[in-house]
């Protein structure tokens, strides 16, 4: 099966069983098997007036007591960020898939891109955080769309799968479990007595109870600066704690987030960092380079937000110098470069979209770092 | 000697009370009505929603004591879709105003209607955006005079009523504030209704489009809005354009029966896949 479909499978594994969403290329093959498969589970498929619309659903669906998920490009990933913000703010877990186009605006709908990664990072205003991941098969489409909702259900956040129409529309064997073999994470329901239920208190692990709309708690939730009954609180000292919450939950369970996978690294002179698609571009240029004698070890970001931060601190005081190809004009290299400093050359090698990297131009990069 | 409590309290957040609005708004009675409707049907207090959109109708969800959510500007509707589909028992209800209603989330409104999706929709219209400081809205009269229109306001208003009939909404009225005790039969019927239920209250914006067009304090407009009112029940929704100042047509104009979102698409499926699929939302945990 092609990437799309595994993202749908991956949701329903997973337990997904509310989808609202507005077609889109390259991402509708998604819409289109969950209308096919859903009703068959005992869930709902609407598609909504657009995007804006869709995440709305989603977060009330959230509410309702759903797993609920999208799936969207560029264009429709612009709509959304106005409640991505309200996802964040209401911690409401929910996953959003962006098979990624080239952009910007319509730019290349049929056509690949990794151009949205700081926009998933950033796109909403306001202070906040969110998890990403980026598949780079459909076999991790499948792996990674559970894993996003084990994420989103832990740590209630938005997380976003974001895979591009290379991956999407790439067809591989696809391993499904049984279903009793698949790690899936429940909600984390509060049960205790009614009177004692505040939405936003933070249990020990730093996490907020959830309830669902209709269970007799007559709760309170909004977009606003809340304290911990979800009131409204408009002021600095209010500001900081609830913004604050929302970034430590993510920033201080980053090292139980973040999955990378490393080869070679030991003796490596030069890492070259990818994700998605262009790492399975970048093996080719990096199994030129070893025949070319270069000791590369490579790393793949599985998770890119949150950032390895510390992981990659470490290997620039161990190589000299740090490749980093990625489709768009240089995105998640800035978050490298900012870490890196001056402890090695960050070599960037951006591709603006349409087509996957030339891996001679990988290559060059790598053979120019080892000089 | 002992305290007697308005029988809504137990429906408001009075641990939020002194509200935001202006002394004279109309917003207040429309919470009233919306209470007291609730406490006469007996509906059960556990099983029944509200949402807001953002403006000052928007701030509703936050003294209602019962599950609230204040969402997005405009997006008071599709959230409501994702929660009334996902735990389709529980009785939802929008509370948002015109601006956000039927500007900026103007189109969910008409898709909610075309899908007959089963939710109460009370729509305060107080023919501006209050909240930021009376500019003109898409329901503003021609003429009108809004912070945003220096020179009076040029362009055409939605007519609500009309708007929400095509768009496929199954029960439509439209009151002023002061018809309390009609708005709130409205609202019990409309809680009794299963579909997309529409429900305009005119209500007067004291602090900024009445002090603009010089029509007199809270009281006076909310009388004059009443004075200017005739009762038309089941008119012609095409009918009931309003003019500055002029008569408002009110009244319920459509209350008809038609599968709801959930009942077509049980319906539907159950045709199509016959016993592969299960019924969505019938004896749902």
């Amino acid at each position: 099966m092609d990437g799309d479909f595994a993202i749908a499978e991956g949701g329903l594994a997973a337990g997904c069983r509310f989808f609202a969403g507005y077609p889109i290329t390259p991402s509708t093959e998604t819409a289109e098997h969950f209308s096919e498969r859903i009703p068959m589970v005992g869930g709902v498929f609407i598609q909504m007036e657009d995007e804006l619309a869709s995440i709305a659903a989603l977060i009330g669906a959230s509410w309702g007591g759903k797993k609920a998920m999208t799936v969207t490009s560029g264009p429709g990933f612009s709509l959304m960020m106005e409640n991505i913000g309200l996802a964040a703010m209401m911690e409401a877990p929910l996953v959003i898939a962006n098979v990624q186009r080239g952009g910007p605006s319509t730019g290349l709908p049929t056509l690949t891109g990794q151009q949205d990664m700081m926009q998933a990072r950033w796109g909403s205003h306001g202070d906040y955080r969110i998890i990403a991941l980026s598949p780079d098969s459909p076999q991790e489409c499948f792996d990674l769309t559970i894993e996003a909702f084990n994420l989103a259900e832990t740590y209630r956040v938005p997380v976003f799968v974001m895979t591009d129409e290379c991956v999407g529309h790439m067809h591989e064997k696809v391993v499904i479990p049984e279903a009793d073999q698949i790690e899936v994470v429940e909600r984390k329901w509060y049960t205790g007595p009614k009177k004692d239920y505040r939405p936003y208190k933070n249990d020990e692990d730093g996490i907020p109870f959830m309830v669902k709309v209709g269970d007799g708690y007559r709760f309170h939730t909004t977009g606003l600066t809340h304290d911990e009954h979800g009131y409204p609180l408009l002021n600095a000292d209010c500001q900081k704690i609830n913004v604050q919450h929302l970034l430590d939950k993510i920033d201080k369970n980053a090292d139980k987030i973040i999955r990378i996978e490393e080869d070679q690294i030991d003796n490596a002179e030069i890492l070259v960092i990818s994700y998605g698609i262009t790492s399975r571009v970048a093996v080719k240029a990096v199994q030129d380079a070893r025949a070319a004698g270069i000791k590369v070890g490579t790393l793949r970001l599985i998770t890119v937000w949150p950032f390895p931060e510390k992981r990659i601190l470490e290997l620039a005081g161990q190589v000299k110098g740090i490749v980093f190809p990625e489709i768009n004009a240089g995105q998640v290299v800035l978050e490298a470069e900012r870490i890196v400093a001056d402890k090695c050359p960050v070599f960037r090698v951006p591709h603006l979209g349409g087509w996957v990297h030339d891996p001679d131009d990988i290559l060059n990069a790598i053979k120019e770092a080892a000089k | 000697m002992t305290e007697s409590t308005n029988p809504i309290e137990e429906i408001l957040r009075m641990d939020r009370i002194p509200h935001i609005w202006c002394p004279g708004c109309g917003i207040g009675t429309v919470v009233t009505s919306f209470a007291e409707a609730v406490r006469k049907e007996q509906i059960d207090l556990d099983k029944i929603a509200i949402v807001s959109g953002i403006g000052c109708t928007g701030r509703v969800a936050g003294y209602v004591k019962l599950d609230s959510f204040h969402t997005t500007h405009g997006r008071a509707i599709p959230f409501t879709t994702g929660l009334k589909m996902a735990h389709p028992e529980t009785k939802t209800v929008v509370f948002s105003g015109d601006g956000d209603l039927s500007g900026i989330g103007g189109n969910h409104l008409i898709h909610a209607a075309r899908r007959n999706m089963d939710m109460v929709v009370i729509c305060v219209n107080n023919f501006n955006y209050a909240m930021t400081g009376g500019q003109v809205a898409a329901t503003t009269p021609k003429l009108a005079n809004a912070s945003t229109a220096p020179y009076g306001n040029f362009e055409n208003a939605f007519n609500l009523p009309y708007l929400v009939e095509a768009a496929g909404a199954t029960y439509v009225a439209r009151w002023t504030a002061l018809h309390l005790r009609r708005v709130t039969k409205s609202i019990q019927e409309a809680l009794n209704h299963r579909g997309f239920s529409f429900i305009e209250v005119i209500t007067p914006c004291v602090t900024l489009y009445a002090r603009r067009n010089r029509l007199g304090d809270g009281l006076n407009l909310l009388k004059y809005y009443y004075d200017q009112s005739e009762i038309q029940h089941d008119a012609d929704t095409k009918t009931l354009d309003i003019s500055y100042q002029g008569k408002l047509i009110v009244g319920k104009f459509v209350h008809k029966e038609k599968p709801t979102f959930l009942d077509a698409m049980n319906d539907h499926l159950s045709t199509t896949l016959g016993t592969d699929y299960k019924l969505y939302g019938v004896n749902n945990d």
